[in-house]
């Protein structure tokens, strides 16, 4: 199994808790794992992107055109980031607006839920049970126990099962 | 040993897991991305695994560095860790300290920022290891990074002499499954053998050490073990072409010529240490392959080091001679080199949108007073999160940590002796900053006599780096209580007579203060004047509950003049175009109210009891 995947979001929206959500995903399921993440002045609020390759690879960058998927929490990333996403059929954007994506409003599914801040998880939810990633919706969610502060487990649980429902 | 300990570290926690697993007994550092995740690691591995160390964030490189290094003097192992560009800072201690020797081994981390992505320069330490005369190793993954620090240290203890371990930011923030240990038995006691000859070294003594540092080198440059590595995949024979590679370029490189099925066609080495490279290699390459490529961040190490004049790298032009060596970059360089189209390139990327001070930041308010009290002022500024403050047009000037306050006084000198109208002078800085490289700034522009208005962003915390503490809060690296140091108390002993404090939220008494400044500047008996702007940083959750939280809306007296998007740029104020009116976003709001002064017709509505 070798899959590559882009994580595109806005500084604080949470594309770090869910790149490391997939990356101890990948080891639960016993399987290679590089990432890259953006810290620094670019988390406040600027365009910031995770690079998640599982399987055997030696670099942790994606070039240009070679994931297989691309998780856009926010559709401002499009314009930067989507040149790394193989196909059109692999772009998954949280949006209420339709395009060239496979689009999910998770911002007002969370909202409905009571807790916009687990939008990223909400929309993760989405995405698993909608793209074929290396592992399924079991894995995902012990790897969010598992790393989960105790504090937000039950509600980053929650999130994550809604939005695999895709309904309250 | 029991079952296998594997863990998703990142490339910091990795570095930071070796040196407790390999018995580091101190470590120092300052915050800088991409270094600033090594210490809160250090600091919970040798929690988990009751390693004895001690941690601190020092006040800055310099210092952070000669801690470490007198830890080492004293026969314990010991690291430091910071950015490239606090390398500038540390200079001095670096390149004594490679004359002088080590005793514990002593291993300065250096991450670069190729980019660069948060950093000033995007400069490469490896030149600097090879201008200081001490060996660096430059790891191609977080894995690695980790399995470098036992044999740095065993180096640094064989030749006495520090060794510096070079990530760069895909090293340092990229995340890979990495097995641990426990930690191995620690240094011994402490035990300073004096020994004046080496500790002292007046000029008499430096060319002998000089002599034996040079020797050192070359033996380093002989260690069969630090030599670079064939990569596996090539075919038994050496071919004509070769690619050198070090660091996380070496990575993307394999990758992509793994990716190409090129690997039969080329030999691919990997240099683990860069500096000294190893003297046999150099002969061989140049020897056996007619072409050689070399493919490195960010500067000619290895490839000047090769003297080989046809070699093809930075200087050939065939690798851009800056910038970051994305993947994509190398495989227009290796599709160069071989001579040959690899596939059709995806279209090129977009900008991304620009990062922004947080709802509710302090800084803002101060920055909005300091701007609307002076449209016509000079601001110079520093580096942290504040630099945002260009977004305001509250800051025109960011160089290098605490220069600022000098470029105020310069600013000061030019107009003064020039006979001009005196502009009012703001300079902003932040608390660590201050700490860091202000003080002896500040102490210099009044003992000169500049005169002009220095506000210090007191927000309790190095906040753009992760929120490490600063010396006036009170609290060490490791959470243990220290001993406060007053910032008011520092700026009076530097000789400050006008210094005022207050709350940034409070812009109507900022304004007033600002401009009272402005006049004690002006007074023919007077001098520098210091404004302490202290209010919490906002992404400190305790702070921020102690704070009263406003209702803010936005009425539709609102008449879409963009003065607050343009002037405040607070994210949670935002233009909705079918409404022709900006709106509160509510989930960013924090209910700080700061924004009520800034609407020119008053439509922004701020009233008790907002969100708890």
């Amino acid at each position: 199994m070798k899959q590559q995947i882009i994580l595109s979001g806005l500084g604080g929206q949470g594309v770090l808790f869910i790149t490391r959500v997939l990356a101890e995903a990948a080891v639960l399921k016993g399987l290679e794992v590089l990432t890259s993440e953006t810290h620094g002045m670019a988390m406040r609020g600027g365009t910031v992107i995770s690079h998640v390759k599982v399987g055997s690879f030696s670099s942790p960058l994606i070039r240009s055109g070679k994931a297989d998927f691309g998780i856009f929490l926010h559709p401002r990333g499009l314009e930067a980031h989507q040149g790394y996403v193989a196909g059109r059929d692999g772009i998954y954007v949280n949006t209420d607006k339709p395009g060239e994506y496979q689009g999910f409003d998770a911002t007002g599914l969370a909202a409905r839920l009571g807790s916009p801040v687990i939008t990223n998880l909400v929309f993760l939810g989405h995405v698993v049970k909608t793209a074929k990633l290396f592992c399924d919706e079991r894995t995902i969610r012990e790897a969010i126990e598992k790393i989960s502060p105790s504090r937000q487990l039950e509600l980053n649980v929650k999130g994550f099962e809604t939005g695999f429902k895709g309904d309250l | 040993m029991g079952k296998k300990d594997e863990r998703i570290l990142m490339g910091n926690e990795a570095i930071a897991r070796g040196l407790v697993e390999n018995g580091c007994t101190l470590f120092a550092s300052y915050p800088g991305t991409p270094a600033s995740e090594i210490l809160p690691a250090v600091v919970q591995f040798s929690r988990e695994t009751g390693a004895r160390l001690h941690t601190e964030w020092s006040v800055n490189e310099k210092v952070a560095y000669e801690v470490a290094l007198a830890n080492s003097m004293a026969g314990r192992r010991s690291a430091v860790a910071m950015k490239q560009v606090g390398l500038n800072v540390a200079s001095d201690p670096l390149t004594r300290s490679a004359y002088l020797g080590v005793v514990g081994g002593f291993i300065a981390v250096v991450a670069d920022d190729p980019g660069p992505h948060s950093s000033q320069t995007e400069q490469d330490s490896r030149f600097f290891a090879q201008f200081a005369k001490i060996p660096v190793f430059d790891p191609s993954s977080p894995r690695e990074a980790k399995e470098m620090i036992g044999p740095a240290y065993a180096l640094s203890e064989k030749y006495e002499i520090p060794v510096m371990l070079r990530p760069t930011t895909r090293i340092c923030h990229s995340r890979q499954n990495i097995p641990c240990a426990a930690p191995r038995v620690s240094s011994g006691k402490a035990d300073f053998k004096k020994n004046p000859g080496r500790w002292i070294a007046t000029p008499q003594f430096l060319t002998e050490l000089h002599r034996l540092l040079n020797e050192k080198l070359e033996k380093i440059s002989q260690e069969e073990t630090l030599a670079p590595r064939r990569s596996p995949g090539g075919g038994p024979q050496e071919k004509e072409l070769c690619v050198i590679s070090s660091g996380v370029a070496y990575a993307h490189t394999r990758e992509i010529l793994e990716d190409m099925g090129a690997m039969g066609d080329v030999d691919l080495y990997q240099v683990v240490m860069p500096y000294p490279l190893n003297r046999d290699f150099v002969g061989r390459v140049n020897r056996l392959y007619k072409k050689i490529l070399v493919v490195e961040e960010t500067y000619p190490v290895i490839e000047m080091q090769l003297s080989n004049s046809v070699a093809e790298g930075r200087r050939s032009g065939i690798v851009p001679g800056q910038g970051e060596l994305t993947p994509d970059v190398i495989e227009e360089v290796l599709e160069k080199f071989l001579g040959r189209l690899l596939r059709e390139k995806a279209p090129a990327r977009g900008k991304g949108v620009r990062p922004t001070l947080c709802a509710g930041c302090p800084h803002r308010a101060a920055f909005y007073a300091i701007k609307d009290a002076f449209p016509e002022g000079i601001f110079p500024s520093d580096i942290g999160c504040y630099t945002l403050g260009m977004n305001l047009g509250a800051i025109d000037t960011c160089h290098v940590m605490g220069a600022c306050i000098s470029q105020g006084a310069g600013f000061y000198h030019a107009y003064a002796r020039d006979g001009r109208d005196m502009p009012t002078i703001v300079v902003t800085i932040g608390d660590s900053t201050f700490f860091h490289a202000g003080i002896p700034a500040l102490i210099n522009a009044v003992f000169q006599g500049a005169k002009f208005i220095l506000v210090i962003l007191d927000n309790a915390t190095t906040a753009m780096t992760g929120s490490q503490p600063t010396p006036q809060v009170g609290i060490r690296a490791d959470g243990q209580k220290g001993t406060p140091v007053s910032i008011a108390d520092l700026v009076r002993a530097c000789g400050v007579r006008f210094i005022r404090s207050c709350d940034p939220y409070e812009t109507g008494m900022l304004s007033a203060l600002l401009k009272a400044a402005d006049e004690y500047t002006r007074k023919g008996d007077g001098g520098m004047a210091v404004i302490i702007a202290k209010h919490p940083c906002v992404l400190d959750r305790e702070a921020v509950k102690s704070q009263p939280v406003y209702k803010v809306h936005v009425s539709e007296d609102c008449t879409a003049c963009r003065h607050c998007l343009d002037n405040f740029e607070c994210p949670a104020l935002i233009f909705a175009g079918d409404l022709d009116r900006v709106v509160v976003d509510d989930i960013l709001c924090i209910g700080c109210g700061v924004c009520e002064t800034v609407c020119p017709v008053g439509a922004i509505v701020v009233e008790k009891g907002g969100k708890g």
